[in-house]
């Protein structure tokens, strides 16, 4: 910590506005800002009717399972909500990690990481409510 | 100080000194004082990734139900169990504060809300309403069969 608590100066050769230039927004900010608040509005009713779902299949055994995943309304809101979940969770995780990240390296590999592990578990998902869809 | 990125990192407090910025992980405590703001946005993340983690028993659920009925009455029973119900709880717990939490930062991002009063009102407002919504939804699960 005293590296952080050291008082800095600047030697670099580059001017304030050099450095400014030089890096710059990376032009796609405002499209990952915008699909978190977008999923965060679609999953306020489709949290809301998964809250439901949980009670309705509460103790419930496979063939009731099966059956409720079959109906088609239950079909599509359950790919929604995994659609929008998954989606949500691999930006907000994204933006956890590229906070408290700092290392390259580090950073590069605990986001594939995560985010392969978040599309697997988002695949698994989809997979397994078409199956009872279907089956 | 070399690294050009670093330097970005470079500001001027109030009397014009050369000061490191705050960054993210080293915020609270030394830049920011532990108030509302701080207290319900570090919150908001900290219930972020134990639902990431939460999916894990989603998937789990939704995997178990597809591969069969003895894979699915295994996952329902852990579920069901006293430990089942305390992660549960913990789940539902993060679910409705991120969930009320989220529709405050919707709307700030719409431009209301800013002023400190409002914001310590729907701070205070966020607790009040995970509390109530955590406890109806467990009394539901209890009366319904």
């Amino acid at each position: 910590m005293s590296k952080h608590n050291a008082t800095p100066t600047i030697d670099t050769r580059r001017s304030a506005l050099g450095r400014a230039r030089g890096l710059g927004a990376a032009k796609t900010g405002s499209a990952h800002w915008w699909a978190e608040r977008l999923t965060s509005v679609a999953l306020l009713p489709l949290v809301l009717y998964f809250i439901v779902s949980v009670l309705v299949l509460k103790g419930a055994d496979h063939a009731v399972m099966a059956a409720y995943m079959a109906e088609p309304w239950n079909t599509v809101l359950y790919i929604a909500l995994i659609a929008a979940l998954f989606y949500h969770l691999d930006m907000g995780m994204q933006v956890v990690i590229e906070d408290y990240v700092r290392t390259d390296s580090t950073r590069i590999i605990t986001l594939l990481v995560v985010k392969a592990g978040i599309a697997i578990l988002a695949l698994a998902s989809l997979i397994s409510v078409l199956k009872l869809a279907f089956s | 100080m070399k690294d050009v990125r670093e330097a970005l990192m470079v500001g001027r407090n109030s009397e014009g000194k050369l000061v490191r910025r705050p960054v993210s992980p080293f915020m609270l405590g030394s830049a920011y004082r532990f108030q509302t703001s701080s207290l319900t946005s570090i919150m908001h993340r900290i219930t972020g990734v134990a639902l990431g983690a939460g999916t894990l028993i989603f998937t789990a659920w939704l995997v178990s139900a597809a591969a069969g009925d003895s894979a699915f009455s295994v996952v329902q029973a852990i579920l069901g169990s006293w430990i089942g119900i305390i992660i549960l709880f913990g789940f539902s717990l993060a679910l409705f504060y991120h969930f009320c939490n989220g529709i405050r930062h919707l709307a700030w991002d719409s431009g209301k809300g800013f002023e400190l009063p409002a914001m310590h009102r729907s701070g205070a407002l966020v607790f009040a309403a995970t509390i109530v919504l955590t406890l109806a939804f467990w009394a539901v699960a209890f009366l319904v069969g």
